[in-house]
């Protein structure tokens, strides 16, 4: 795949300036997201951050690049209904504790995709998932500390195009299996208290925006929207929203474990089904 | 600025944006109505079977879209079409070339999955009454994928090219096996598990025993998984049983041998499954693990950087589940 680059764009500033005004008309004309035939780009992403930012936080402040959060995920998406994306803390940034990250992705048609909240002595420095990225976007990463404060950090993929659309592969096996969940266990031999966990859910995760062209109607939206996992009832970590988290949720995390109590893990998705299970901590590293 | 050209420097900056081959485009954005009444080229392939060969290439304005490959099968009453093209002007060049071969009426339009190379031309077909027929899952992949890929596309082929295309529903579908009387031949549709996509279908025409098999077979051009990994290797034995004399793949030389034509993809998604199975049993995560997977493979397939990387996320998200 070719990638373009912001300086090869300025390149063509002609086209380029007619491109951000024909975006800017759009933009007014209330076509905000997934306009017919426009890629996004960063300043049009931007721009939608400006608007709904409000919505989340308010008139709070947000620092960026502070290092206290970083987010990674490939400039270029091999597949927009699966974006990895990895969200690192440190901690060393963080003396109060991180409560809460918020993942952002701008353009989607419900940007806000998920809510994680950090269990207070979980020790979570690491989240690993995986998106559905509507069209060229930042991705950003909110992160709260304990203090109140907000810092953020932002990638920008190119996701869009070709037959690679942001929807569910094999719909059959999605919801025959629904809500069956698998739980990696990582052996971190160098960090002897920290464990790293892959969980696995089976969901069809269906975000509800696709619109049905001949009828004009909405899919329904079905997706897990409620996560949590937990030691011995301390929270490890929780997630809500979800709506833009990819078919078959899958979550790869590392937090400090508390002895070698059960991993346990309640999801609840939005037709109100709840999915649970548990799995023996294996005591690799401890 | 004169409305003209305002539109057509419009057009040509979202062009020059899209994605994958989409950057010769803007050297060609011309004589599109010099093409409205041009044919493809059919080559016969047996007694009544004609098919037209597709370029190993993405979709883009240059192409028109005309990336795989098509058939036509004619019985004494009528014929059957078998996929559309990827856009109007393929499917009108497509339904004049077979105009020119029978002055039977196109009775049947077989889509053999959802993929835009193999419908956009979709409503040229109704437009001539022809009944458009698909796999059960069909319906449900379009209305789920049918307004991306109506948005997508535009970015990466254009406006002219994405002119009068429709997402049409197929009015008929097959649950698992339908036979189609052309007149005095038969035309045997099956409904394949997944694999490529969740709705993939091939036909067969028993007179010469020439196999369709839509995407189910890629030659030269890589596969392109959008359905199941594992789906697609547990049914290659199954495919490769189908008593075919020659097959038309979905995107290969027309004809191929059968069914020596599934050879290479099946080594192809032997490597990228063998790859992505000791990555995961390694911990290495999704983004590392697709970078490495089935590289030995790159010389042997054409558009190997366009499809590798997707094909290795979507098996790694499939294959962690074993």
């Amino acid at each position: 795949m070719q990638s373009y680059t912001l300086t090869n764009r300025r390149r063509r500033s002609p086209a380029s300036l007619l491109f951000a005004f024909v975006i800017a008309v759009f933009a007014m004309l209330g076509g905000l997201t997934n306009m017919a035939g426009a890629q996004q780009t960063m300043a049009s992403s931007d721009k939608i951050w400006g608007e709904i930012k409000g919505d989340f936080f308010g008139d709070r402040q947000i620092v960026s690049d502070t290092g206290l959060v970083r987010i990674e995920a490939p400039k270029r998406a091999q597949d927009a209904a699966l974006v990895p994306v990895d969200i690192y803390i440190d901690p060393a940034k963080a003396p109060e504790g991180v409560k809460a990250v918020t993942l952002i992705i701008d353009v989607n048609p419900a940007p806000l995709a998920a809510t994680f909240t950090l269990g207070k002595d979980a020790g979570v420095t690491h989240i690993s998932t995986r998106v559905r990225v509507n069209d060229y976007s930042w991705l950003r990463a909110i992160a709260e500390t304990g203090s109140g404060q907000l810092h953020m950090s932002q990638t920008f993929v190119k996701a869009s195009g070709g037959c690679s659309a942001p929807a569910v592969k094999n719909t059959d096996e999605a919801m025959a299996s629904m809500g069956k969940m698998k739980l990696k266990q990582f052996a971190e031999p160098q960090m002897s208290k920290v464990q790293e966990l892959q969980l696995m859910i089976r969901h069809p995760n269906n975000s509800g925006f696709q619109r049905d062209p001949i009828t004009q109607y909405f899919i329904p939206a079905h997706f897990v929207q409620k996560l949590s996992i937990s030691q011995d009832d301390q929270l490890i970590l929780a997630m809500e929203g979800g709506i833009s988290i990819s078919e078959d949720p899958n979550f790869r995390f590392d937090f400090k474990a508390h002895g070698t109590g059960e991993i346990k893990v309640e999801a609840a998705d939005t037709d109100g089904k709840v999915f649970q299970d548990q799995w023996p901590l294996e005591a690799t590293g401890l | 600025m004169p409305t003209d050209l305002f539109r057509r420097r419009f057009v040509q900056g979202f062009a020059c944006l899209g994605v994958g081959a989409a950057l010769p485009c803007c050297l060609n954005h011309t004589a599109f109505a010099a093409d409205a009444g041009k044919k493809l080229a059919l080559k016969g392939v047996a007694d009544g079977v004609y098919a037209f060969g597709g370029v190993n290439d993405l979709m883009t304005q240059a192409n028109q879209g005309a990336i795989c490959n098509l058939g036509l099968v004619i019985g004494n009453e009528a014929a059957a079409a078998i996929d559309s093209g990827g856009s109007m002007i393929e499917a009108r060049a497509f339904i004049s070339a077979i105009k020119e071969t029978t002055d039977r009426p196109v009775r049947y339009l077989i889509n053999t999955h959802m993929h835009p190379d193999h419908i956009f031309g979709n409503a040229a077909f109704r437009d001539i009454g022809a009944k458009i027929i698909g796999h059960r899952n069909l319906p449900r992949a379009l209305a789920a994928r049918g307004d991306f890929y109506l948005q997508s596309y535009r970015s990466q082929i254009g406006d002219a090219l994405m002119k009068d295309i429709e997402i049409v529903l197929p009015e008929q579908t097959v649950d698992d096996r339908l036979e189609l009387d052309l007149g005095g031949r038969t035309l045997e549709l099956r409904a394949w598990k997944a694999a490529h996509t969740d709705n993939d279908l091939t036909a067969y025409d028993a007179a010469t025993k020439t196999f369709f098999t839509g995407d189910l077979a890629f030659l030269g051009h890589l596969p392109t998984l959008d359905g199941s990994l594992l789906g697609w290797m547990r049914q290659l034995d199954e495919l490769a049983a189908v008593d075919a004399a020659v097959a038309v793949p979905g995107h290969g030389p027309v004809p191929s041998a059968w069914p020596e034509a599934l050879d290479a993809e099946r080594r192809y998604f032997d490597v990228l499954a063998g790859d992505l199975r000791k990555a995961i049993a390694d911990g290495v995560p999704l983004d590392k693990a697709v970078e490495t997977a089935a590289q030995t493979e790159r010389g042997n397939w054409a558009l190997f950087d366009d499809y590798n990387g997707r094909n290795a996320t979507a098996a790694y998200a499939e294959l962690e589940w074993e």
